[in-house]
């Protein structure tokens, strides 16, 4: 049967206006259960998908720990977003857990999430194009009730160009300004963990080593990272601990280092 | 003399008429654009929540007129205004809560959403005239005039009156206040600043910690103080007749189409070019005419393009050539 709460291909753009609508969130109970021990964040076997869909996960395990950066490695389609996304309570969990700082916080809601420390910058459509870029990282830190000023300034001095351009409309910008928008909106909330879904996606390699320097940058910060990555080598060597995902599940797991020695992960993704 | 003439003719008959028409349109169009900015959806029910929030009003101002309590030379029903925001306040935010979040939840697309709107405007339409019936009511009480055609006359020695009603006079500084306060909270609060990131990004809205919900509320509470206080103000200005109400869906929608849906500032400047466009296409320009032409020139005719009675068509011809010409409208709206 058709989906009940479709438009049936209608393109009238004159009387709907779904563009930047979002995505369906299954409801939670928004109830936390203390977990102590384990890494800082984990999804634990989460197997998941979205809606009524079939499983894209299955019994998939990425975790970060204080100090770290986790990148997430794999083939096209193997359920690296989707991953990410799970672990930020955006898709339906079927099964398996997420833990934050001792706690169990799979029945949160992703706006509780970003509450509890969480900060996400999103794969496609990560800033507020209509918004100019010192709204988008004021929306960054709308949680927060205290003075965020120095916070404003560290993004700044972080990315200095954002500085220049803060009264003009983050639509406006070029790839690469537009994820350091992306990235210091996200910092904004002050997180306890960051997670970034392809911060280097369609951007020039010159201004991708740029990213990733300021990526290390965060982290030495104290901030821990789990990113998905498609430059998997270049990721892989600044990363302490990797993961291989194929289709959704967990291939091949090691520190950066270890993954990038061995054969069979080399011959498979890193093209030998 | 002639020239004066002409000009105070002009400014009578359609200037003044037209800018007080203007802002209530303008008012009417705010609320559709914001509905359809922040909650993605043409909503068809604007109109009948403008009837009922005036309806709530009426009842209110009576019951004052009935206590005695009035405000000199200014209509009672400003002092009833804030209840009847309130009703139309409860009553948007009661049918969100039973209808709309259901959708919404399920992230129905908005073309669902506009045909459940127009069966919310049926409901509407029977609740307002179960209460009040189908009939003119009048509600207007205070001094009638701020300027009278005889006084004006009587002042400048001009065979030509200006009259300016105080309905129009309060029309137009509402309309003032409220539009500057409205783009003040859009564009320098927080809440404000998170109805449009929400407009411009559900997801990396809801990332931000910003609770969706809430920005729904919010945009309810808005779009219901607009509605009321553009059904009042029309209903003060002409009169209160609910189905009036549902007519003007189609100048509203056209205004707020012309200047770009979604885009706050169009729905102002599609508001007063409708309102313009229809009064002066309606309008019988004969006696204008008569004192600037010389004399072999004049009209013979009224000089009126369209009777009043075809004043709908204006809005919906221009309704037409924009959708055709530039569906964006004036300004630069979000529909693409």
């Amino acid at each position: 049967m058709s989906d009940p709460y479709g438009d049936r291909g209608n393109k009238d753009v004159s009387i709907a206006n779904p563009k930047g609508m979002g995505s369906e969130i299954p409801q939670r109970s928004g109830q936390t259960r203390p977990a102590p021990g384990g890494p800082f964040l984990i999804g634990e076997n989460m197997t998941a998908g979205y809606g009524n869909g079939p499983d894209i996960l299955h019994d998939c395990t990425i975790a970060v720990d204080q100090g770290e950066i986790a990148v997430i490695v794999g083939p096209n389609g193997a359920g690296k977003s989707t991953g990410m996304k799970a672990v930020f309570g955006m898709l339906d969990m079927r099964q398996g857990h997420v833990k934050l700082d001792g706690e169990d916080i799979t029945d949160l809601s992703p706006q509780a999430r970003v509450a509890k420390g969480m900060g996400f910058v999103p794969q496609t459509s990560n800033i507020f194009t209509s918004m100019t870029v010192e709204e988008n990282l004021e929306m960054g830190a709308f949680i927060r009730t205290d003075d965020f000023g120095d916070t404003m300034a560290q993004v700044y001095d972080l990315f200095p160009i954002l500085k220049e351009k803060r009264l003009q409309a983050a639509g406006e910008l070029s790839g690469g300004q537009r994820q350091q928008v992306a990235v210091g909106r996200a910092l904004m909330t002050q997180p306890k963990v960051l997670m970034l879904d392809e911060p280097t996606a369609g951007v020039s390699p010159i201004v991708m080593d740029e990213l990733f320097d300021r990526i290390i940058e965060v982290a030495r910060t104290g901030i821990p990272i789990l990113m998905v990555e498609q430059n998997a080598r270049q990721a892989l060597e600044i990363a302490d601990k990797g993961y291989v995902l194929v289709q959704g599940a967990n291939a091949y797991t090691g520190t950066g280092k270890e993954l990038l020695a061995d054969p069979e992960v080399r011959k498979s993704f890193l093209g030998g | 003399m002639d020239l004066l003439n002409a000009i105070v003719a002009f400014l009578n008959y359609v200037f003044v008429p037209g800018v007080a028409y203007g802002s209530q349109l303008a008012l009417g169009a705010l609320g559709v654009t914001l509905v359809y900015g922040i909650l993605r959806f043409s909503n068809f029910a604007h109109g009948d929540t403008m009837a009922l929030g005036a309806m709530a009003t009426v009842l209110v101002t009576w019951l004052f007129q009935s206590w005695g309590i009035s405000l000199g030379p200014l209509p009672t029903a400003l002092l009833a205004l804030p209840f009847g925001i309130a009703f139309a306040i409860l009553l948007l935010l009661g049918t969100d809560r039973a209808v709309y979040k259901f959708y919404r939840v399920k992230k129905a697309k908005p073309v669902i959403l506009v045909i459940v709107s127009l069966g919310i405007t049926f409901i509407y339409n029977g609740v307002t005239r179960f209460i009040i019936g189908a009939d003119d009511q009048n509600f207007f009480d205070g001094q009638r005039f701020i300027i009278s055609a005889r006084e004006f006359k009587r002042a400048t020695g001009l065979d030509e009156g200006l009259s300016f009603k105080t309905t129009q006079g309060i029309t137009i500084v509402t309309a003032i206040i409220v539009v500057i306060l409205l783009f003040w909270f859009l564009n320098k609060t927080r809440a404000g600043k998170s109805m449009r990131a929400y407009s411009d990004n559900e997801d990396l809205a809801l990332l931000s910690g910003i609770n969706p919900e809430r920005v729904v509320m919010i945009t309810w509470m808005i779009v219901a103080t607009l509605a009321t206080i553009a059904g009042v103000l029309y209903g003060l200005d002409k009169s209160f007749k609910p189905f009036t109400y549902f007519q003007l869906l189609l100048p509203i929608f056209a205004s707020a189409i012309v200047g770009g849906l979604g885009n706050p500032v169009g729905a102002i400047a599609g508001g007063f070019v409708i309102a313009f466009s229809e009064v002066t296409i309606t309008y019988a320009w004969k006696k204008i005419l008569v004192y600037l032409m010389p004399e072999s020139l004049e009209p013979s005719g009224l000089v009126q393009l369209l009777s009043t009675d075809y004043k709908f068509a204006v809005s919906f011809v221009i309704l037409l050539i924009v959708l055709l010409f530039k569906p964006t409208g004036l300004f630069k709206g979000q529909a693409v």
